[in-house]
């Protein structure tokens, strides 16, 4: 389609614009994530809420500790007592991981669909801000944002926890150091990140991609259109050859895959447990995964591009 | 280089042919207004230019080809598509951080002068303005912008009489320098006749009349011919004749082009001829529109006649 003539006016003017262009490259990133926490305050609100109202049920039972759990505590063996003291903070990790899902898989679902309905693509679209660009942003929300929200929510909430517990232990003439010793925050933490990353993050990637692109793609219902047709194919291979391989690797993905946790609330944080990097990043279903993972972004990229407003 | 240059651009949405070939060429400077019925293609012609759209044929936006460089492109170009598509959650000062963070060349100072000539809160959202407001917001972001194209696809619709006046007024009193090239599309015709150096029909999908406006005014003389004289003045064969109030309203082409008479076959007419007949003026837009597209389409379903008074 290029002319010669077009092909020479165009070369001094592109040259121009190269600098400007890749200085810039990430602003447009920048305050694309900025705009998606603008709109879309329930992605800290949420998790803040659940903390706060976590919180508040810690203290009481606090309040109560002395009266219930003391009496019976000492008759307990080392494994019981290590449990019965850090069930709580496996408890809140588990609270904000499951606030960070929930939020993050509403948050996919309505991002390139609610644009489209109130017709804002318009608007966006206006502006030098390109497909790639748009959706990434979209996407770093339940792969950046969130599971850091959840790091630092749930060290907080944590660390307050902990506070809390020993003033409430010293006050009673107990060993603060014994309580310190077994929940071992920092430890503690340093799992959760680890978790979040192989299981949230890298582990769940496609399933996000999957919500955003029938986010891009659905007229309506998008909510329908992405839980329906998995649904459908379970059903129809359990009917069909009575396997339920789908389902099996739906599962696997979403649990973990090798780093799989039996309790959500309980394994993440657990000092005891076996980490095995080396084996999560050589088994094939973790680069099987992020290949779905590109291929459902580059499809919603591809459809941004071409939908109209509903 | 031409702003637009479009060689038979084509869309069809499935056995639908909203563009059927379009030739087209818009020089850098002009303010072009593009009329038609609903259903003609003029968005569909203007969401090609904007990359909004794919289509067929060659198509060129400031060199550039719109589909495959949106982004490059919308930095000198900008467009109000409709007036609901500012994001009803957004604040108002959001809304001027975001875009003096993506856009190179929004000024951010000259959009709050703007804003202070309104009554537009900062922290207001979108959706707690009215609909004139949020046309003025929208109008302070793009004339903040140092684009080089300005595409409004009917910018003033729904808008009270005043609002209307105001957005044009502000249009070629704060940004328009000769050098801008600004394409509109309104039903509201009269409102943008006199803001218009260029119009062009479009009608199923095709242009069929281009004409600056210049030419328009030699090119083409209303009459409102005198009772006695009705019959001599159909004589000269006008294009388009209508009664109003009694009165037969007749527009004639002085059309010097001697192909166009030969073909039409009609008489070479003069300014004097016609002023013999009753009084002459410059006809509107809006009943040129219903002549050339009623006319063309051999219907004159096009537009409502008479209604441009």
């Amino acid at each position: 389609m290029n002319t010669p003539s077009n092909t020479m006016h165009e070369s001094p003017l592109d040259a121009r614009e190269i600098a400007p262009a890749v200085l810039s490259a990430t602003r447009p990133f920048y305050w694309s994530v900025r705009r998606e926490l603008w709109e879309n305050r329930s992605i800290y609100i949420a998790p803040l809420a659940a903390g706060a109202v976590y919180l508040f049920a810690f203290l009481i039972s606090l309040i109560w500790l002395p009266h219930h759990r003391i009496r019976g505590f000492s008759a307990l063996d080392p494994a019981q007592q290590h449990e019965a003291i850090t069930q709580p903070y496996d408890f809140a990790a588990g609270l904000f991981m499951a606030t960070a899902m929930i939020v993050g898989v509403f948050y996919c679902l309505e991002a390139l669909h609610g644009e489209r309905r109130d017709r804002s693509i318009l608007f966006w679209k206006s502006l030098p801000v390109s497909d790639v660009t748009t959706v990434l942003s979209k996407a770093s929300i339940p792969y950046v944002v969130l599971p850091l929200l959840t790091v630092g929510l749930t060290v907080a909430t944590q660390f307050i926890m902990l506070l809390l517990a020993s003033a409430v232990l010293s006050a009673q003439g107990m060993s603060v150091a014994n309580y310190w010793a077994q929940v071992s925050w920092f430890q503690m933490s340093l799992m959760l990140f680890y978790h979040l990353l192989t299981v949230h993050v890298l582990g769940h990637a496609p399933f996000y991609a999957w919500f955003l692109l029938v986010s891009a793609w659905a007229r309506r219902a998008a909510i329908l259109w992405a839980f329906l047709p998995p649904i459908a194919i379970m059903v129809v291979e359990k009917i069909a050859f009575n396997t339920t391989y789908f389902a099996n690797m739906l599962g696997d993905a979403l649990s973990g895959g090798t780093e799989a946790v039996p309790f959500p609330g309980r394994m993440p944080i657990d000092p005891g447990m076996q980490l095995t990097p080396g084996h999560f990043l050589l088994s094939p279903g973790l680069w099987i995964g992020l290949a779905i993972t590109a291929a459902f972004l580059f499809a919603a990229v591809r459809l941004r591009r071409n939908r109209e407003p509903i | 280089m031409a702003c637009i240059e479009a060689r038979g651009l084509r869309k069809a949405f499935g056995t639908t042919i909203a563009l059927d070939g379009i030739n087209l060429r818009v020089e850098e400077g002009r303010i072009l207004g593009l009329i038609g019925p609903n259903g003609a293609g003029k968005t569909t012609a203007l969401n090609a230019i904007l990359g909004l759209t794919p289509y067929q044929g060659e198509l060129r936006v400031l060199g550039r080809d719109p589909w495959t460089e949106r982004e490059q492109l919308m930095r000198d170009v900008c467009f109000i598509s409709d007036i609901a598509v500012l994001p009803r959650w957004i604040r108002v000062a959001q809304l001027l951080e975001y875009v003096a963070g993506v856009h190179p060349r929004f000024d951010r100072a000259k959009a709050e002068g703007f804003l202070a000539k309104t009554n537009i809160q900062r922290g207001s959202k979108v959706r707690e303005l009215s609909k004139g407001m949020v046309t003025q917001l929208h109008l302070a972001l793009v004339m903040a912008i140092d684009a080089r194209l300005l595409v409004l696809d009917e910018p003033t619709l729904g808008l009270d009489i005043l609002y209307r006046k105001q957005f044009y007024d502000s249009l070629l009193n704060d940004y328009y320098d000769r050098s801008r090239t600004i394409v509109v599309t309104t039903h509201q015709v009269e409102e943008i006749q006199n803001v218009l150096t260029d119009v062009m029909f479009m009608d199923r999908g095709r242009i069929v009349f281009s004409c600056s406006m210049e030419e328009v005014e030699s090119r083409y003389a209303e009459v409102m011919v005198r009772p006695e004289q009705i019959a001599a003045a159909q004589k000269l064969r006008p294009i388009e004749e209508r009664q109003l109030l009694g009165r037969g309203i007749m527009l004639f082409d002085l059309s010097q082009n001697q192909l166009d008479r030969t073909q039409l076959d009609r008489p070479q007419l003069d300014r004097a001829q016609l002023a013999a007949l009753g009084e002459v003026r410059t006809p509107s837009i809006a009943d040129l529109f219903v002549a050339v597209v009623g006319n063309h389409a051999g219907q004159a379903t096009a537009a409502p006649k008479g209604a441009a008074r």
